[in-house]
């Protein structure tokens, strides 16, 4: 049995139509990343997904409940970190997390135990019995978290946990998803950081314009762009980047920071080209590296390309 | 899971959320203003200077009092909760709208019970009312009833789509204060007559008041149990309206 499938959904906002038909099934401990660009429907997807909105049409099943017909029975078997969903800033950082637990009907014993440890593994047992108005949004963000994980949910969902905390707060968060999935919880996870998605997920889905575009690994979807190869550079000193554009092996090019990142379908062509180059014009090459597609290749042209946005 | 397991998880959620909303909600600016300050500046602008009998004049007070303060938490909480962020966490819980909407109830019935407790003893101590078993029973259902009926409106005032409060209580003012006027509060309900006479039926308080009256002086206007029914009616209809609208809420986006 799957931990999560759905049939047909869709969803419409007047003429809008948010959530276009889509159907897909996430297995039992995998880690799905779902993507999109702004507006794309990834939201109202895990909205309806966790009951919080109401489908037009089409099924969802948790762990193989009708979540339409068994809001209650299918949401105790998830943990949800809505996108927009603060915590209680007028309640403490343990209030919060025990409040949380006790809709699952945790006992209040079980509860101030795990509560504890999830403080002291968030790095907030110090401030547990502050409120938490009182927090910066990362620390805001991990009692959200510990909040969702607290009843050790079956299937977490995830709304774009990371997006605009300090790294040290992603890589806390990120490194908490591993270790639930490590124990066997299954992953919904939701990002605008494709990075994000590449480091944690098994497969992920792409949706753009409410319909899905893609559903794969993430190695074999960048393998599908095999051809946007490119060539990272950096000299001793910036150079002109339209001088190597001119010798018609790059198709584009890219100023990253103190670098040039040139596309190419024929990286040894150009690779070469470059070092005759930099010996021509006396440059010292800093670094040089030849990237395959990347995820984020990958998701733009499937997000940008007319054949697959419409 | 079993119905049985589901129901007591219905249940637990009711009064989780009830809970939570009485320490969040219950020390907030705008519940203690309009919830007890505004019916208290309400009472004494129409009683200083003028010669009335307290003891006629008390079960219609308390009346307004209940009214008040039960009505006063449900139309923070969701608008508050919406602009907070809170709305979408607390949907996220094994509860449905249901849930939340009973809870909410509980929170706004449990803060009027409690306020006009202290009135009622105040009143019971220095007004010498000769109450009977039959009037403290009367005044048992029927103050748990009204105070059910008249959160549940404070509810349903609160179920449009709206995240600011202000906004909502604006709404709530508009809709609770013509209530009071046509309730039989400032002029007791012999002495309307007309399309005034009509109007109170439509109001929910009209009838409290008329058990309140029964209770505490032995006179009613309104048999006893077309009071204890059309508190009820009442009730349901607000429950059914919050329902409905909520859920329109939840089609519409959050």
């Amino acid at each position: 049995m799957n931990a999560i499938e759905v049939k047909n959904l869709t969803k419409q906002f007047g003429d809008l139509t948010a959530v276009n038909h889509i159907s897909f099934e996430v297995e039992k401990g995998e880690i799905f990343g779902f993507l999109g660009p702004n507006g794309a429907g990834k939201t109202t997807t895990i909205r309806m997904l966790t009951g919080l909105l109401t489908p037009d049409s089409g099924d969802i099943f948790i762990d193989g409940v009708d979540i339409r017909k068994n809001t209650i029975k299918a949401k105790m078997k998830m943990g949800v970190i809505p996108e927009m969903g603060n915590i209680y800033v007028d309640l403490t950082a343990k209030q919060n997390i025990i409040m949380a637990g006790r809709f699952y009907g945790i006992s209040k014993r079980e509860l101030d135990k795990k509560a504890d440890s999830l403080l002291e593994q968030f790095g907030l047992y110090e401030r547990k019995n502050d409120p938490v108005r009182t927090f910066s949004k990362g620390m805001k963000q991990r009692v959200n978290v510990a909040s969702a994980i607290v009843p050790d949910p079956e299937i977490l969902f995830l709304d774009e946990p990371t997006s605009g905390l300090d790294v040290q707060s992603q890589r806390l968060i990120r490194n908490i998803i591993k270790e639930m999935n490590q124990k066997g919880t299954t992953i919904f996870l939701t990002t605008h950081n494709i990075e994000e998605a590449n480091i944690l997920c098994e497969r992920v889905g792409i949706i753009n314009k409410g319909k899905i575009v893609a559903i794969d690994a993430p190695e074999r979807l960048k393998r599908t762009f095999d051809k946007t190869q490119s060539v990272e550079i950096s000299f001793h000193k910036m150079i002109d980047g339209s001088l190597i554009e001119k010798s018609g092996l790059a198709s584009r090019m890219e100023k990253l920071g103190d670098k040039w990142k040139f596309y190419t379908d024929n990286p040894d062509k150009l690779t070469k080209y470059l070092v005759r180059f930099a010996e021509d014009q006396d440059l010292t090459i800093i670094s040089m590296n030849i990237c395959g597609a990347s995820l984020e290749d990958a998701f733009v042209k499937l997000t940008e390309s007319k054949d697959y946005a419409d | 899971m079993q119905i049985r397991d589901l129901n007591s998880q219905f249940f637990r959620g009711v009064m989780l959320v009830a809970e939570k909303d009485m320490r969040i909600y219950y020390a907030k600016a705008p519940v203690l203003i309009f919830g007890f300050l505004f019916p208290l500046f309400m009472f004494l602008s129409f009683y200083l200077g003028r010669e009335i009998d307290f003891q006629i004049f008390f079960p219609g007070l308390l009346a307004m009092f209940f009214f008040f303060t039960a009505s006063s938490v449900g139309p923070l909480i969701t608008p508050w909760e919406k602009q907070a962020g809170t709305y979408e966490r607390l949907l996220s819980f094994p509860v449905n709208i249901n849930t939340v909407i009973l809870g909410d109830t509980a929170a706004g019935m449990i803060f009027g019970i409690v306020i006009n407790l202290i009135i009622l003893i105040v009143g019971l101590v220095f007004l010498n009312y000769n109450l009977n078993i039959f009037g403290i029973l009367l005044l048992s259902i029927s103050i748990l009833l009204g105070a059910f009926c008249f959160s549940s409106l404070g509810v349903l005032l609160a179920s449009p789509s709206s995240s600011s409060p202000s906004q909502i209580m604006m709404l709530s003012g508009l809709v609770r204060f013509p209530l009071i006027f046509i309730s039989g509060i400032f002029i007791p309900l012999e002495n309307l007559q007309g399309i005034g006479r009509t109007a109170v039926y439509f109001s929910p308080i009209t009838y409290l008041v008329d058990i309140f009256n029964l209770s505490f002086r032995g006179e009613s206007h309104i048999p006893l149990i077309i009071d204890f029914t059309m508190l009820a009616v009442f009730s349901i209809i607000f429950i059914s309206l919050s329902n409905r609208f909520h859920k329109r809420s939840l089609r519409k986006g959050l």
